[in-house]
C-alpha cells in the first residue's frame, strides 16, 4: 500500500513516528542531561571508589613490581632488591608528598602505615646506596614484618574487592584466604540487618496509624479533611531538625511524657522510662516524620473510590465489615503499596534523625556511611556500603514487584 | 566520568565567574565552627581586620565540622572556594597528610612575639604538623550537676565509672578516644603507660572491660552542644564536653553545674591554608594570618571564649570577659590550679590507630 506522495505507507509512517519521538527526546533532553551530570555521573563515580585501588601501584610502582615473585606463604621477608626498590619509591613519593597518602590507604588495612610512611621518608631521603634491607629495618621494626609486606603485596592490584569483604565483615588472611573478622570487630553485617528490620517496623507503623487518617480525609466533608489536612502537612513542612529534637524533649528521661507518667502515677520517680537513644526513640521519631508520606498516596487513592461500591456491597447483603475488607480495602491496596515504598525506601537510608535520636541501639547503616564519607575519609569502604544499600532496595523492589506487581502502585 | 563531573564543575565556575567580575574588593571565606567560637574570632580577628583593611570582606561559613570531606571533594573536582579554614589538629595533620592543605613556614608567615621571639619558638610545640597554625588550647573535661552529687562533690574524673557514690546517666563522646584513654586511667594504668597499654589486645580489652561497667549508664553524644543541654536538663549526672561549652553554661547561664578538671585531655584547634587557593588571593590570607595570629589577636579572643591562646607571649595578656567581666585566667583550660592532671592528645598514635580501634569501639557500642 501507497501513501500519497508514492512511498509505501509503512516506511512513511515509520519516518513520522520517527520523528514524534525525535522531537520528545529533545525536549526531555535538558533534563536528561541534568540529570546525567549533576546526579548519575557523580553517583557512579562515587560508587566506583568502592573498587578503586590505583593509589598504591601508582606511588610504589617499583615495591609492587618487585613484590610479585616474592610468596608471602614462605614466612620469609623479601629480598634485598624489594627493599632498594621501596627507598625508591617512598624517596619519589615524598618529593611529590603522595606518600603519606599511601600511608593512609593501607592504614585502613593494617593500623600504623600510616606514621610507618611519614616516619620512614624523611631517613629513606638520605639513604644513597644500598644494601638497603638492613638500613630499612632499622628505621622501624615494622618493615621487618611479614605482615607488612604482605598488606602491601595483597593492596597492589589496580582493583581490590577489599572494601567490599570489609563491608561485609569479612577480611583476607595471610595466606590469602578469606575469613571472618575478629569477633569484636564485626559491626557491618549487624547494622544492615538492623536497618532492614526498623525500616520494615516503621513502614509497618506508618500503615497502621497513616490508614485510618487517610480514611478520615477522604470521608469527612470537605471543610473538615481540608483542616484536618491542613494537620497533616503543617508538620510536613517544619524542618526535619526541629521536628526531631522537639521529639527529644518530649521524650528524654526528663521530658514531658516522662514527666507526666510520673505525675499521674504510673510510672515511679527513679524508674523513668528509656524513650529515646534507643530503638525505640527512632521508631516513634521516624514514624512521625514519614507518616505524611503514607497519608498522601493512602488518601488521594482513597478518594478515587466511588461510595456507591461499599453502598452496593451492603445493599447485596454485606456486613459492614465485610464490605469494607472485601470490597473497600482491596481497593486501597495500590495507595498503601505506595506509601509503603516511598516510607521504606527513605527509611533505609535515613541518616539524621537516627544519628539524634538513635544512642547507640538506633543507628542505622548510613550513619557508618557518613562517618566513612566525613570523618575517616574511607571514602572507598563508604562506597561499598553504598553499593550494598542500593543493591538491597534493588532487590526488595524487585521483589515487591513480583509480590505485588508495580503497575498496582498509584499516587493518586 | 571524573572528567564529566569536572566538566560540570567548569561550566559552573564560569558561571560564578561572569556574576562575580564586577566585585573589586577581595572576598576572605573562611570556614569554622559556628555558634560561640565564629563569634569570638569574628570580635577579635574578623572585625578588627576590616576594620584596617576596609577592601577585605569576610565571609564565616560554619561549615569546618565537615571540613575534611568537603576540602577533600574540591580538590578533587580542582575547585577550591574557601580561603582559610579552621580544623583540629589530628584533622589538620590528616589533610596535610593526604595533600590538602598547604605547608606554611611559621617564621615566615607568622609574626614575631612582642620580644622578638620569632613564632616557631612563641608556638614551641604546639606546631604539631607542617600545615597547622596553632590558635587555641581547648580541652575535653567533664562537667557535673552540683545538686545531684549529695554532699561529697566528685574530685577525680573516676568519679565517672564510680556509679555507687554517684548514680545517673553519663555522656559520653561516641568515639573512642579519650573515653579508652580515661578508662584504662581509672583502671590503675599510669598515665605514661596508657598508650602502650593501648596498643595491646589485653590493654584495648581492658579499657573496653571498664567502659563495660558503665556502658548502661552511657548517653553518648557526638556534638558539642550535646551535653550541656543534657546537664541543664537534669538528664546527666555529668557529662564531657568541650571546656568553653561548660563555661558557657556555668558562667553565662547560671546553671548548677561545676567543673571537674582532673585529667582533662588538650587538644589544639588552629587554621590550615587549603592547598589550591588562587594565587591572586594568597597575600591576602597570609596578610590576615599574620594578622589574627599575631600575640594581641590570641590574647584577644580570650575575652570572648573561655580557650587558652596558643602563644606563650599571648598568656599574661589574657584579661577579663567582654561582657561579663569576670577574670578568664582561671577559666583557662591551662591555668595551674586547672592542668594538675592532664593528657595531651597523641596524634601520632591515634592518626595510626584511629581507624582499628574505631571499628572495635563501633562494634562493642552495637553488641
Amino acid at each position: 500500500m501507497l501513501a500519497a506522495d508514492g512511498t509505501p505507507l509503512k516506511a512513511s509512517l515509520a519516518r513520522a513516528l520517527r520523528r514524534q519521538k525525535l522531537r520528545a527526546l529533545m525536549l526531555v533532553a535538558p533534563l536528561l542531561l541534568f540529570v546525567l551530570i549533576s546526579f548519575i555521573a557523580p553517583i557512579v563515580d562515587m560508587l566506583f571508589r568502592s573498587v578503586e585501588n590505583q593509589i598504591v601501584s601508582d606511588t610504589l610502582p617499583r615495591t609492587v613490581a618487585a613484590l610479585e615473585d616474592w610468596d608471602p606463604a614462605s614466612g620469609e621477608l623479601p629480598d634485598e632488591a624489594v627493599f632498594a626498590a621501596i627507598v625508591a619509591d617512598i624517596t619519589e613519593a615524598s618529593k611529590a608528598k603522595t606518600h603519606t597518602r599511601v600511608g593512609q590507604r593501607l592504614n585502613y588495612e593494617a593500623s600504623g602505615m600510616s606514621s610507618l610512611f611519614r616516619k620512614s621518608a624523611r631517613k629513606m631521603r638520605r639513604m644513597d646506596e644500598g644494601p638497603f634491607r638492613d638500613a630499612v629495618i632499622d628505621i622501624d621494626d615494622d618493615w621487618g614484618k611479614v605482615e607488612t609486606w604482605t598488606v602491601i603485596k595483597q593492596f597492589s592490584g589496580d582493583y581490590t574487592g577489599g572494601y567490599f569483604l570489609a563491608s561485609v565483615d569479612l577480611e583476607r588472611g595471610l595466606d590469602g584466604s578469606i575469613q571472618a573478622k575478629p569477633e569484636g570487630e564485626q559491626i557491618y553485617i549487624k547494622l544492615f540487618q538492623r536497618t532492614l528490620i526498623m525500616s520494615l517496623i516503621i513502614t509497618m507503623m506508618t500503615i497502621l496509624l497513616g490508614y485510618p487518617i487517610a480514611y478520615l480525609l477522604a470521608n469527612l466533608p470537605l471543610r473538615i479533611s481540608n483542616l484536618l489536612l491542613i494537620l497533616v502537612l503543617l508538620p510536613f513542612w517544619t524542618s526535619l531538625l526541629v521536628r526531631t529534637t522537639s521529639w527529644i524533649v518530649l521524650l528524654q528521661g526528663q521530658g514531658v511524657v516522662n514527666d507526666t507518667l510520673v505525675l499521674i502515677g504510673l510510672v515511679s520517680d527513679d524508674n523513668r522510662l528509656d524513650l529515646i537513644f534507643n530503638q525505640t526513640g527512632t521508631i516513634i521519631a521516624m514514624t512521625h516524620i514519614l507518616l505524611p508520606f503514607m497519608i498522601l498516596p493512602t488518601y488521594s487513592v482513597m478518594q478515587t473510590i466511588s461510595p456507591s461500591y461499599v453502598r452496593a456491597a451492603k445493599s447485596l447483603g454485606a456486613t459492614d465489615w465485610t464490605a469494607f475488607w472485601r470490597v473497600y480495602f482491596p481497593n486501597t491496596v495500590p495507595g498503601i503499596g505506595a506509601g509503603a515504598i516511598l516510607v521504606f525506601i527513605l527509611a533505609i537510608g535515613y541518616y539524621i534523625t537516627p544519628e539524634l535520636v538513635g544512642g547507640t541501639s538506633g543507628t542505622f547503616i548510613s550513619n557508618r556511611i557518613a562517618y566513612h564519607i566525613s570523618s575517616s575519609l574511607n571514602w572507598g569502604l563508604g562506597a561499598a556500603l553504598g553499593v550494598l544499600l542500593l543493591a538491597a532496595v534493588l532487590i526488595l523492589y524487585f521483589a515487591y514487584e513480583r509480590l505485588v506487581g508495580i503497575d498496582n502502585v498509584k499516587l493518586g | 566520568m571524573k572528567k564529566l563531573a569536572s566538566g560540570a564543575s567548569v561550566i559552573a565556575l564560569a558561571a560564578i565567574a561572569m556574576a562575580g567580575t564586577a566585585q573589586a574588593d577581595t572576598e576572605l571565606t573562611i570556614v569554622s565552627w559556628g555558634g560561640a567560637y565564629t563569634a569570638s574570632q569574628q570580635k577579635a580577628y574578623h572585625e578588627p581586620y576590616m576594620a584596617a583593611n576596609p577592601d577585605v570582606t569576610i565571609i564565616n561559613d560554619d561549615s569546618a565540622a565537615e571540613a575534611v570531606a568537603k576540602l577533600r571533594a574540591m580538590n578533587e573536582a580542582g575547585n577550591v572556594t574557601w580561603d582559610v579554614v579552621d580544623a583540629v589538629a589530628s584533622d589538620a595533620i590528616r589533610l596535610c597528610d593526604e595533600g590538602l592543605a598547604m605547608e606554611i613556614d611559621p617564621d615566615e608567615w607568622l609574626a614575631a612575639a612582642p620580644d622578638g621571639t620569632p613564632a616557631s619558638e612563641d608556638f614551641g610545640d604546639l606546631l604539631v604538623s607542617e600545615c597547622f597554625i596553632p590558635q587555641i588550647v581547648y580541652s575535653t573535661t567533664f562537667g557535673y550537676r552540683t545538686d545531684m552529687v549529695g554532699d561529697t562533690p566528685p574530685t577525680e574524673v573516676c568519679a565517672v565509672f564510680d556509679t555507687e557514690n554517684y548514680p545517673g546517666k553519663r555522656s559520653l563522646e561516641k568515639r573512642p578516644i579519650n573515653n579508652m584513654e580515661w578508662a584504662l586511667l581509672c583502671d590503675g594504668v599510669a598515665a605514661e603507660d596508657v598508650y602502650d597499654v593501648l596498643e595491646t589486645e589485653e590493654g584495648q580489652a581492658q579499657a573496653f572491660a571498664k567502659l563495660d561497667t558503665i556502658k548502661d549508664d552511657v548517653v553518648w553524644w557526638s556534638a558539642g552542644a550535646e551535653t550541656p543541654q543534657r546537664l541543664a536538663d537534669g538528664e546527666v549526672v555529668m557529662g564531657s564536653t568541650y571546656n568553653g561549652r561548660l563555661f558557657a553554661l556555668i558562667e553565662e547561664q547560671g546553671q548548677p553545674v561545676s567543673m571537674l578538671w582532673d585529667w582533662q585531655v588538650f587538644d589544639l584547634d588552629g587554621w590550615i591554608i587549603p592547598t589550591g587557593v588562587s594565587e591572586d588571593k594568597l597575600p591576602v590570607i597570609k596578610d590576615y594570618i599574620r594578622f589574627a595570629t599575631d600575640t594581641q589577636r590570641l590574647a584577644d579572643q580570650a575575652k570572648y571564649i573561655s580557650y587558652g591562646p596558643a602563644r606563650a607571649s599571648s598568656a599574661p595578656l589574657v584579661g577579663q570577659h567582654a561582657d561579663l567581666g569576670i577574670d578568664m585566667a582561671p577559666h583557662m583550660p591551662t591555668d595551674p590550679n586547672n592542668a594538675q592532671t592532664t593528657l595531651l592528645y597523641n596524634y601520632e598514635w591515634w592518626a595510626d590507630n584511629r581507624d582499628d580501634l574505631d571499628a572495635k569501639f563501633q562494634a562493642w557500642l552495637v553488641q
